[in-house]
């Protein structure tokens, strides 16, 4: 097997910025002393004039970020997923959400890859926090090939967005020519019959690796990756529920509130069906390496595959 | 405007003020009253606005960060012919344009939605920058609480103007000296106020009384001859302001006045505005 090409989904965020800063002067990018990390150096390098750093200040930053939007710029802020939904929560649902304004929130080293910072720093919480907002977009991309298409697409779609990157380098599993990104769309990635494994972000690949260890013992798993966690694609869970009657969500972010209850949503209305959530259960991370605590927390291709075992 | 057109317009600002808050029963009449003047002035004399083309893309920015006192940037908004003055007995009523803090969306007028403390300030840095990155001269407009500086989010927008030397940008700090808990020096005082935002890199400008229009005048037009600073004005004022029994009292940061309060401050209006007819 040819070895994997992986790149962290920071740089897709990092490399669209900088394609967009140069299709559009309207287009301005704020960080909060994290440009390096975040990657939006490489915007600041291309156009310094249009990169605000704001320092270590969060909540103000998303601030600005709204204010630039209604004199007719489009910011593109960015932090750490901690210090962006975390700390600029109520920032942004009082002036980003309410208004419904059109300003978009790039927050890298979400999840328990973050890794060796630990616990104070592996947001597994902000997805739930971004779909209490009315009016959110909430994208998680499976590769950097995904982020980059999520960038431009809500770089094309008024509104509020929150993308959702991590700083580990992942493997590039969407370089595909009829690979084709809509926001609210879910794309089948494996067809199956006996359970449907629904992924978001990293744990896409991770999916995908336990389906076919899973295949070798007979199961056939359906693998759908769900980018887009709000709007959600209801007609596409309610169509491999119904199909499979088995239904697995994984995600590298709590159990609660994150890719596993949007499903439960969905189901528990169109068509109630038996759900595992497989995530961060209702616990702090650690440090380590990124690798290992996924092995930990049991949210690689074998947790997941054991998991799924059992709940045959 | 004269100042005696001023004083009158300021006095229909604060009729409108508390016949909003008496018809909402709920509300904060003591914050916009005391900003009364400072909103009469900035839509009758400073403001490059229109209510006609209130979404003009050129236009002066205003953000109302004390979002909470709403009632008096709606008075002064509809006698400045953006909607009916009349509307104001819909305050806080289901389906009005005039929520209980502005919404953008809602009423003609509102550049930006606020009421949580802290954040409008921000939004008025973004606006600043962007006018700047645009190369246009709109100059950008913010009126804080002296209890909302309490929140670090003013400070982090206000280091963030100081730094990127916003000179398009005025922040209006209504100094009534009250907070809902008591007064601002006993709760957690902010005071030095200007020294404060000297440190940041402001020009400041004490105006030590936002009644006057004479000085409120001479303030705004010291603003605009600053360059390369933002310019922050501490506008001392009355909490209250104009009606005999809520002046100076912290009891009226957050209430409506009842039918009989309400007759008394409306008399209370109506005598200063007959005063100021004979003048």
């Amino acid at each position: 097997m040819s070895e994997v090409k992986k790149i962290a989904t920071r740089e897709g965020w990092g490399n669209t910025l900088k394609k967009l800063g140069e299709m559009d002067p309207k287009v301005v990018v704020l960080d909060a002393d994290l440009a390096g990390a975040t990657k939006t150096a490489t915007f600041k390098k291309a156009f310094p004039e249009r990169h605000i750093n704001c320092g270590i200040a969060e909540a103000n930053m998303i601030g600005v970020a709204a204010g630039l939007s209604t004199v007719g710029m489009i910011p593109f802020a960015s932090s750490f997923a901690m210090f962006a939904a975390g700390r600029a929560f109520e920032q942004i649902r009082n002036s980003v959400g309410y208004p419904h304004l059109n300003v978009k929130i790039g927050a890298t080293h979400a999840g328990i890859s973050v890794g060796e910072d630990g616990a104070s720093h592996q947001c597994n919480e902000d997805i739930a926090l971004m779909r209490t907002i009315p009016g959110m977009t909430i994208i998680n991309p499976s590769d950097a090939i995904e982020a980059e298409a999520a960038v431009m697409a809500a770089y094309e779609t008024p509104g509020p967005f929150y993308m959702r990157f991590g700083r580990l380098a992942i493997p590039v599993i969407n370089d595909r020519p009829d690979y084709k990104f809509e926001i609210g769309k879910g794309i089948v990635l494996k067809e199956g019959i006996d359970v449907s494994i629904i992924a978001t972000g990293l744990e896409v690949n991770e999916s995908l690796q336990a389906a076919e260890m899973l295949a070798k013992d007979g199961i056939s798993a359906e693998v759908i990756n769900i980018h887009t966690i709000k709007p959600i694609d209801a007609e596409l869970i309610t169509a491999t529920a119904k199909k499979t009657g088995k239904v697995v969500t994984v995600e590298e972010h709590s159990i609660i509130g994150g890719l596993g209850s949007a499903v439960c949503d969905v189901l528990c209305e169109n068509a109630p069906t038996p759900v595992l959530k497989i995530g961060v259960n209702d616990v702090y991370g650690e440090s380590g390496p990124a690798l290992g605590l996924l092995h930990k927390y049991g949210l690689d291709a074998e947790g997941i595959y054991q998991k799924v075992k059992a709940f045959m | 405007m004269n100042n005696l057109e001023l004083q009158k317009t300021a006095n229909e600002v604060r009729k409108g003020i508390i016949t909003g808050v008496h018809a909402a029963k709920a509300g904060h009449p003591g914050g916009s009253l005391s900003a009364a003047d400072i909103f009469t002035y900035l839509y009758f004399e400073e403001l490059n606005v229109d209510p006609k083309n209130p979404k003009d893309p050129d236009r002066d920015r205003f953000v109302l960060s004390k979002g909470h006192t709403a009632p008096g940037q709606y008075a002064a908004l509809a006698l400045r012919g953006y909607f009916p003055i009349e509307d104001m007995v819909t305050l806080r009523h289901i389906g009005s344009h005039l929520q209980g803090h502005p919404s953008m969306h809602l009423t003609p007028g509102v550049d930006m939605s606020t009421g949580s403390l802290g954040q409008g300030i921000s939004a008025a840095v973004g606006m600043a920058l962007g006018a700047k990155m645009q190369g246009k001269d709109f100059r950008v407009y913010t009126l804080l609480g002296d209890g909302e500086i309490q929140e670090g989010q003013v400070w982090e927008a206000a280091m963030l103007a100081g730094f990127r030397k916003l000179d398009n940008l005025v922040v209006i700090v209504d100094n009534n000296g009250l907070q809902i808990d008591g007064s601002i020096a006993e709760v957690n005082s902010p005071y030095p106020i200007d020294k404060k935002f000297e440190a940041f890199n402001f020009h400041v400008i004490n105006l030590d009384d936002a009644h006057d229009f004479d000085k409120i005048r001479a303030a705004f037009h010291e603003a605009k001859t600053v360059t390369g600073k933002p310019v922050a004005i501490i506008a001392k004022s009355v909490k209250g302001k104009g009606v005999s029994f809520m002046e100076n009292q912290v009891s009226w940061h957050g209430k409506a006045p009842d039918d009989e309060q309400f007759a008394v401050a409306m008399a209370d209006l109506e005598r200063i505005g007959e005063e100021l007819c004979q003048k």
